[in-house]
């Protein structure tokens, strides 16, 4: 079992949803976050006070998928939230250990 | 043989006669004293509804509009600043304040026969608003003593102890709005002379931000600014605010009147004119000078708009309006903006700059476009520009210089006796934590 964790641009949450649930990927976890990587903050003024603004609000999506799924998952997010533009985020792949689902107990992949 | 209805309406005028006959008599300069008033019902339902506006205008008006531009740490202290400084100048209004700016006949202070308004009956009318009852005057009265020393709150946002700023709302309202409001309103040397100031440019504006500016040095700056990102937790907040004091404002220059007349309408006209000018100058000269016109600017030149109109608008013409509100979006831009920067003092919500440059501006601006034709019984020689009464300006100076001098020492004064007894400002941990934690328990969620 694979944790996909992807951070991408808060207004392709749903593009990117649709996308994983095309590709067979059925639970999600969502969080709403502020981040940087090559794309820099903004500067807000407020009556001549300049504030530089370095983190960007993004969206973070966890997803826990079985290995034979990996791939098609990083795809589906990938095209789904491309723009082509400075800023677009990343998707990073962790080792999962175990999963329980709560309400049965069930474990492993049973339990995605 | 009378009907007994006739005699009962005859007991009643006797009766209504002697009552204000005394207030009456005490009054040498007020024009109607010894004749026989009636109160009427139009001005009298005008007169209860501004009273309503001038009070919407700090609760929730001048609350949001503050409270909006503060970091979230500190919103619940700045709107339970608003909001206790409404509830203690109401009682002290009551039990001296009143008495001190609108009744007796001295140059300086008025008497105090009005304790805890102990005189004032049923059918009591006061002579300097012989139409409606003096129950509906105090209380319009009232809810400019609130707004004033409310909008010093702005000077001292994000760092001043609870305690000491009711204090200080209590002594300010005394020993300086309550003495001003009787030179120039009440009967005192200022409008005996003939300055103009018709609902409070300097009475209420200049006083108030001269007051913010002295309390803005004698705190000192906010911990971090320069370095930490202070900018507006939510400026949908000081929106809504500012459209509150926008409508409220009617209250307070339309209703200084005093009744529903002609001179209403032609206030409540000025200040719209010169509201959207302000509203549009202060967004031209940021979006050159800046490049982009801000919410917050747009919103702040409406109010600087609403503040150098104040004085003028029971007195000008739509043009003039049209001018004074132009000229009061750019200056008070240039002032809290660009002037404030330089000299580097820490006014957090720019209480001067809007308030006090903008009373000032618009106070001198009275006296270039007042017109006898506009208010022949209260501007009876009218301005400079369109009267040729270059005197006014001489007036018009003098209260500005008067008012900013006094209240200037006198807030000095009161602010170092709370400094050296109970403490002024926050400790360093409250100011980094925040307010609403610590000075009243609370926070703001999500």
């Amino acid at each position: 079992m694979k944790m996909i964790v992807a951070v991408v641009k808060p207004f392709k949450l749903d593009d990117v949803r649709e996308a994983l649930v095309a590709a067979g990927v059925e639970g999600l976890t969502v969080s709403e976050v502020k981040g940087y990587g090559r794309q820099k903050g903004q500067t807000e003024i407020y009556r001549g006070a300049e504030y530089q603004v370095n983190f960007v609000p993004k969206v973070k999506l966890e997803a826990v998928v079985d290995d034979a799924e990996v791939a098609g998952a990083i795809e589906a997010i990938r095209a789904a939230a491309a723009t082509g533009k400075i800023g677009d985020g990343k998707i990073f792949v962790l080792d999962v250990e175990g999963a329980v689902r709560i309400r049965t107990g069930e474990n492993g992949s049973a339990a995605l | 043989m009378m009907k007994s209805h006739t005699l009962r309406r005859l007991a009643e005028t006797i009766v209504a006669a002697l009552t204000i006959g005394a207030p009456l008599a005490a009054i040498a300069q007020t024009a109607g004293a010894g004749a026989p008033t009636k109160i009427d019902s139009g001005d009298t339902a005008w007169m209860l509804t501004s009273s309503l506006l001038v009070l919407m205008m700090t609760i929730p008006g001048l609350a949001l509009f503050y409270a909006g531009m503060v970091r979230k740490k500190n919103i619940l202290a700045t709107l339970a600043q608003s909001f206790g400084a409404t509830a203690v100048i109401t009682i002290v209004w009551m039990v001296v304040g009143y008495s001190i700016a609108f009744t007796g006949s001295g140059a300086f202070i008025g008497d105090f026969k009005y304790i805890l308004l102990a005189p004032m009956g049923l059918n009591s009318v006061s002579p300097l608003a012989p139409t409606i009852p003096e129950t509906v005057y105090m209380m319009f009265q009232m809810t400019f003593a609130i707004i004033t020393p409310a909008l010093i709150a702005g000077a001292l946002a994000d760092r001043m102890k609870y305690s000491a700023f009711l204090l200080f709302m209590a002594a300010w309202l005394v020993l300086v709005y309550c003495p001003i409001a009787h030179w120039v309103w009440g009967g005192g040397w200022l409008g005996a002379k003939g300055a103009l100031d018709y609902a409070g440019g300097t009475v209420v504006h200049l006083n108030a931000g001269t007051a913010g500016l002295i309390t803005a040095l004698m705190l000192g700056k906010r911990k971090g600014l320069g370095t930490e990102n202070m900018a507006p937790h939510n400026l949908a907040y000081s929106v809504i605010g500012a459209s509150l004091l926008w409508v409220g404002w009617f209250g307070f220059n339309a209703g200084s009147a005093l009744t529903s007349n002609v001179n209403a309408g032609m206030a409540m006209v000025a200040t719209q004119i010169a509201t959207a000018a302000a509203a549009l100058s202060w967004m031209a000269a940021e979006w050159i000078i800046a490049k982009k016109p801000s919410v917050l600017g747009m919103v702040s030149g409406a109010v600087a708009g609403l503040v150098a109109i104040t004085p003028a608008s029971g007195f000008v013409d739509p043009r003039g309006a049209l001018v004074i509100g132009v000229a009061a979006g750019i200056v008070c831009y240039i002032a809290a903006v660009h002037v404030k920067k330089m000299i580097g003092y820490d006014d957090s919500l720019d209480c001067w700059g809007v308030h006090g440059v903008g009373g000032a501006l618009g106070a001198i601006m009275t006296g270039m476009f007042a017109s006898k034709a506009i208010n022949p019984s209260g501007a009876p020689k009218g301005g400079w520009l369109i009267d040729g009464n270059i005197g006014q300006m001489v007036l018009q100076f003098e209260d500005v210089g008067a008012v900013f001098a006094y209240c200037a020492a006198v807030t000095f004064l009161i602010l170092l006796v709370l400094k050296y007894t109970i403490g002024i400002r926050v400790s360093d941990e409250v100011e980094m934590e925040g307010l609403d934690i610590n000075l009243h328990g609370e926070v703001v969620h999500g």
